[in-house]
């Protein structure tokens, strides 16, 4: 038997069916969840996917942070439950305080839309370990509310713990502020907490698993194929 | 009835690109002499009935969880008087 993955459906989310489609791909069961499920319906790991849940309004992912699927998600998430946030999931996990630090605009005010390119800083998460540390990926990134922020303590502890998962480089694989999209913090694409079970990050790793759509790259699929493993092994 | 506000301001240390974008269109409109501005929100509770210590404790825990996110803002409540909301109802 393969292993479940839900994806958490909120008024407002927007790529829920293509990261069904890239768990699907990845050879495991995506199953569906709405956000009044007041339970998680034994999944074995679960995708807060992009979009603007409840509308973004108050601040990107604030009101879906209390939707009632989050109740069982963060404590099952305490206990070692595998959630990925990706673009608006990652600004719930920080609303929800799974993840520290906090998401904002981004601090050139525009809508961006670009294929982004990442460095793979922790290849241990539960979420990575197809990656290498160290690897170069391309994925698509689109939002607004990009730009990561903490205090210099956390980013410094962040640092120290090996939990920035991804950083954004320029073209020629630099981190610096020609590669960073939106003025997030020492260019911090993703982040993990502590456990590597909870990992969120801007871009969007469930548009880049075929090679017939988008870039034309598959760099989204060890995302869904390291999970897999995971869970089979496990 | 009264009227609870609740002020929610980025923390000073954290950017600001829109109170930026504010500031720099004030010199065209004819504004000289302001450096600085910074954009906020703003919340206006009607509350049902007096408001003494718990709501007003309930209302500080509602900011403090959902209204504002502290690890990047501050917030400030008060309570505006029963008669300044009754005379602004006229």
């Amino acid at each position: 038997m393969t292993a479940r993955i839900g994806v958490v459906t909120f008024p407002g989310s927007l790529d829920d069916r293509d990261t069904q489609r890239a768990i699907r791909l990845a050879g495991a069961e995506p199953v569906a969840l709405w956000h009044k499920d007041k339970n998680l319906h034994q999944v074995d790991a679960v995708v807060l996917c992009g979009g603007f849940s409840y509308g973004d309004y108050l601040r990107a992912g604030a009101i879906a942070r209390f939707s009632p699927v989050m109740e069982p998600l963060i404590e099952q998430a305490k206990a070692g439950l595998p959630v990925l946030g990706i673009c608006n999931g990652f600004q719930i996990l920080t609303e929800a305080h799974l993840l520290p630090g906090a998401m904002l605009g981004n601090d050139h005010l525009h809508f961006i839309c670009r294929d982004q390119k990442l460095r793979v800083e922790n290849a241990d998460t539960a979420w990575t370990t197809d990656y290498s540390a160290g690897q170069e990926i391309h994925i698509p990134l689109k939002n607004m509310d990009g730009r990561y922020v903490a205090d210099e303590r956390t980013l410094d502890e962040l640092e120290a713990e090996g939990r920035v998962a991804f950083r954004y480089l320029a073209r020629d694989g630099v981190a610096n502020e020609r590669g960073n999209p939106n003025g997030s913090l020492r260019d911090i694409a993703g982040i993990t907490n502590e456990a590597g079970n909870v990992v969120g990050l801007m871009p969007h790793p469930e548009h880049a698993v075929e090679p017939l759509i988008g870039s034309g790259r598959t760099d989204g699929l060890p995302f869904f194929t390291s999970i897999l493993k995971k869970l089979v092994n496990a | 009835m009264a009227r609870v506000v609740v002020d929610v301001m980025l923390k000073p240390e954290i950017l600001d690109p829109q109170g930026q974008a504010v500031q720099r269109a004030l010199p065209r409109l004819g504004f000289e002499g302001i450096s600085d501005v910074r954009q906020g929100k703003r919340f206006e509770l009607e509350v049902d009935g007096p408001v003494d210590e718990a709501v007003l404790a309930r209302i500080h825990d509602l900011a403090e969880s959902f209204l504002a996110n502290t690890v990047i803002e501050d917030f400030t409540v008060k309570v505006e008087s029963e008669e300044a909301v009754a005379g602004a109802a006229k």
